[in-house]
């Protein structure tokens, strides 16, 4: 089934530029493929990924059938305090899933 | 006799002219069409998202390799300079595309804890074409960036094996 992997450093110093890398496994089915035989295969994507930090939304994002298959994203924020990381995806046919990941804020 | 050989001289005649013809219409099609020009749909969808706001070239950078092997995983990213400070930040940056089935890539929120203005991740391409990124800073000012990515093999339509 559907796994994450997730990158956030486990440390860092107040005030510090970091870098948050995800990845969803995730087949990113267009919807504009066919089969063999013609059939339309439909469209099951990932739509929108939310990341907070304590709770506040940090970072948010779209998706299209044109972000490729097990979707890789990578953004900053600054270290403001200890505490953690959700991180949520959601998508087609009631596709949602979770993660988490903490940090140290010295 | 004589009617046979100019029918056969016409024929011929055709050919070479249709050959030309073929010739001269697949070659510059590409190189014709203004620089600036992108398909009315990638237009519509920019338009839908940042309403008739003025864009601004600039201050952001769209780093894509220009000559992509695999359309189905193509590496992006996209660097806006700011101070990203509360007052001065990047709240969004959106990315288009001229010549997939869908002109929408995906919309990315940033927000004033960003601390950089900088996103990465893998798209897909149905064809050689134009990408273009544009990012609303907090002032909602929008300022763009245009790439060209030549693919070879296209991604999104092809049929399942």
């Amino acid at each position: 089934m559907a796994s994450a992997l997730i990158n956030v450093p486990k440390k860092a110093k107040r005030g510090d530029v970091i870098e948050i890398k995800t990845l969803m496994s995730h087949i990113m089915e267009t919807g504009y493929r066919h089969t063999a035989a013609g059939q339309v295969i439909p469209r099951d994507i990932i739509t929108s990924f939310t990341c907070r930090y304590n709770g506040e939304e940090i970072f948010r994002a779209d998706f299209f059938p044109a972000i490729a298959a097990n979707p890789f994203l990578s953004f900053f924020t600054v270290a403001k305090e200890s505490g953690k990381f959700e991180f949520e995806w959601t998508g087609d046919n009631g596709f949602s899933e979770t993660a988490s990941s903490s940090i140290t804020v010295e | 006799m004589k009617m046979r050989k100019s029918e056969g001289s016409t024929r011929r005649q055709f050919l070479g002219i249709a050959g030309t013809a073929v010739a001269i219409g697949t070659i510059p099609v590409v190189s014709l069409r203004p620089v600036a020009a992108t398909p009315e749909t990638m237009t519509a969808a920019i338009r839908n998202v940042i309403g008739s706001a003025t864009v601004r070239t600039g201050k952001v950078k769209l780093d894509v390799p220009p000559l992509v092997e695999n359309g189905n995983t193509v590496p992006m990213t996209i660097t806006v300079s700011s101070p990203n400070t509360p007052e001065d930040h990047v709240k969004s940056i959106h990315v288009f595309n001229e010549k997939n089935p869908q002109p929408n890539i995906g919309n990315f929120y940033l927000g004033p804890r960003a601390g950089r203005g900088q996103i990465s991740t893998r798209i897909r391409l149905a064809d050689s074409q134009k990408i273009t990124a544009i990012a609303r800073l907090s002032d909602d000012s929008l300022w763009s960036a245009t790439a060209d990515v030549v693919v070879t093999l296209a991604a999104c339509t092809e049929e399942v094996i």
